[in-house]
């Protein structure tokens, strides 16, 4: 297992709500994506367990740009990933953060 | 282009996950976990062997209503190890079957969708299938319905497949599969001449839905819909009578007498045609209607 864990510096323009949302299921090539609301100084923190070791470069693109695409501040999103491929994990970011985003509504 | 608009599908109970399950067969929005993802129950068991956790570990547990009806509700996701039991996965579904002895639900329900035993915690895993059962049984004699639905990818078998027997009643999908021993423990164990598990027409003739219903495994078939599971579920509840001496004993007179009916047999085909369903080689092809008008006297001893 690798246990990784990424920052970025959200503008706090976007507010979360108090609701947890998860997606996805932890088996073979998918992965599960949990977003909470989370005190951060505006940032949104990642973690990341994998069972894939050796791609913490690969997490570091992948995630910095949605990162960047989505402005996300004071937002925890924790990952339980069994190899997954970038674009799963992208599918899964933008599927957990709808669900997130539609129940702050 | 072709235009799907008109056509109102359901929702498959075979091809939602355990969080879907449950969204679509209880009221909407009713559904309450306990010991949700944030908790971060995780099995101390995974991490040590280099195996990913789950938030769930594998079962979703709760509380919501069905049609008015409080109920109490387990689901396994197949897709998390095959659904397998760890100590965590067994002692949210024991502490929920507990949980119904104090509050007394209409029902539990249990999504049952299982290899059985998660061997990464063997021990622990084996214990957890024991205390679910005598949980289980525990709730039934205090007088409330637990009712099993099974219809998922990953069947159900071993310790859950003895779990689910032990249910008050099973409602079950064509696509689902009980059993103790699944098809590729028995071809390892015994040899592919006793048991081909690549042969999907025989795996679905001995373990499948149809064939299940048709010992009376199961009380109830339905097409795969998750629709169609909740109005069984809606039927089933009102029928259950309590855990008794006397019912078991029932029971196990029924079962004395199948095996001496039909212990003989080598295939699923030839039981339905002892029971006395002519052209027996058509029921798999049939769909769930049909099937019901052809085997109606036929079976359910």
């Amino acid at each position: 297992m690798e246990h990784l864990q990424f920052e970025f510096k959200g503008s706090g323009n976007r507010t979360g709500c108090q609701q947890t949302t998860l997606v996805g299921v932890v088996s073979s090539g998918n992965l599960e994506v949990m977003l909470e609301h989370s005190e951060l100084l505006g940032l949104c923190r990642i973690n990341v367990s994998t069972s894939a070791k050796g791609f913490a470069e690969i997490w570091q693109a992948v995630l910095s740009d949605f990162a960047a695409r989505y402005d996300l501040s004071n937002l925890q999103i924790s990952i339980n990933d069994a190899g997954a491929t970038p674009a799963v994990v992208c599918l899964r970011l933008g599927q957990a953060l709808d669900d997130y985003l539609e129940a702050s509504s | 282009m072709s235009d799907l608009s008109g056509i109102q599908r359901g929702h498959s109970y075979y091809e939602a996950d355990a969080r879907q399950r449950i969204s679509h067969l209880l009221d909407p929005g009713s559904f309450q976990e306990i010991l949700g993802p944030a908790e971060r129950l995780t099995s101390p068991h995974l991490e040590p062997l280099g195996q990913p956790c789950s938030f769930n570990d594998g079962i979703i547990i709760g509380s919501g209503s069905l049609n008015g009806l409080k109920v109490l509700v387990a689901s396994q996701e197949g897709g998390f190890m095959g659904g397998a039991v760890g100590e965590v996965h067994g002692a949210k579904l024991t502490g929920l079957l507990e949980r119904a002895q104090d509050e007394r639900p209409s029902a539990v329900l249990l999504l049952l969708e299982s290899g059985g035993v998660r061997l990464h915690e063997a021990n622990a895993g084996l214990i957890a299938i024991s205390e679910v059962i005598r949980a289980l049984l525990a709730t039934r004699f205090a007088g409330t319905p637990v009712l099993g639905l099974i219809g998922g990818a990953y069947g159900c078998f071993g310790g859950m497949g003895i779990v689910a027997r032990c249910c008050d009643a099973l409602i079950i999908n064509e696509e689902g599969r009980l059993g103790l021993s699944g098809p590729d423990v028995i071809e390892t164990t015994m040899g592919v001449e006793e048991f081909d598990s690549n042969d999907r027409a025989l795996v679905w003739r001995t373990l499948g839905g149809k064939h299940r219903y048709l010992l009376g495994e199961v009380q109830c078939l339905v097409e795969d819909d998750i629709n169609a599971f909740r109005s069984a579920v809606i039927n089933a509840i009102p029928t259950v009578h309590p855990l008794s001496l006397e019912s078991l004993q029932q029971e196990h007179l029924r079962l004395a007498r199948r095996l001496a009916d039909y212990g003989h047999c080598r295939d699923g085909a030839e039981i339905w045609s002892e029971m006395g369903i002519n052209d027996p080689h058509k029921l798999p092809l049939m769909d769930i209607q049909s099937f019901m008008a052809t085997v109606a006297d036929k079976g359910q001893e």
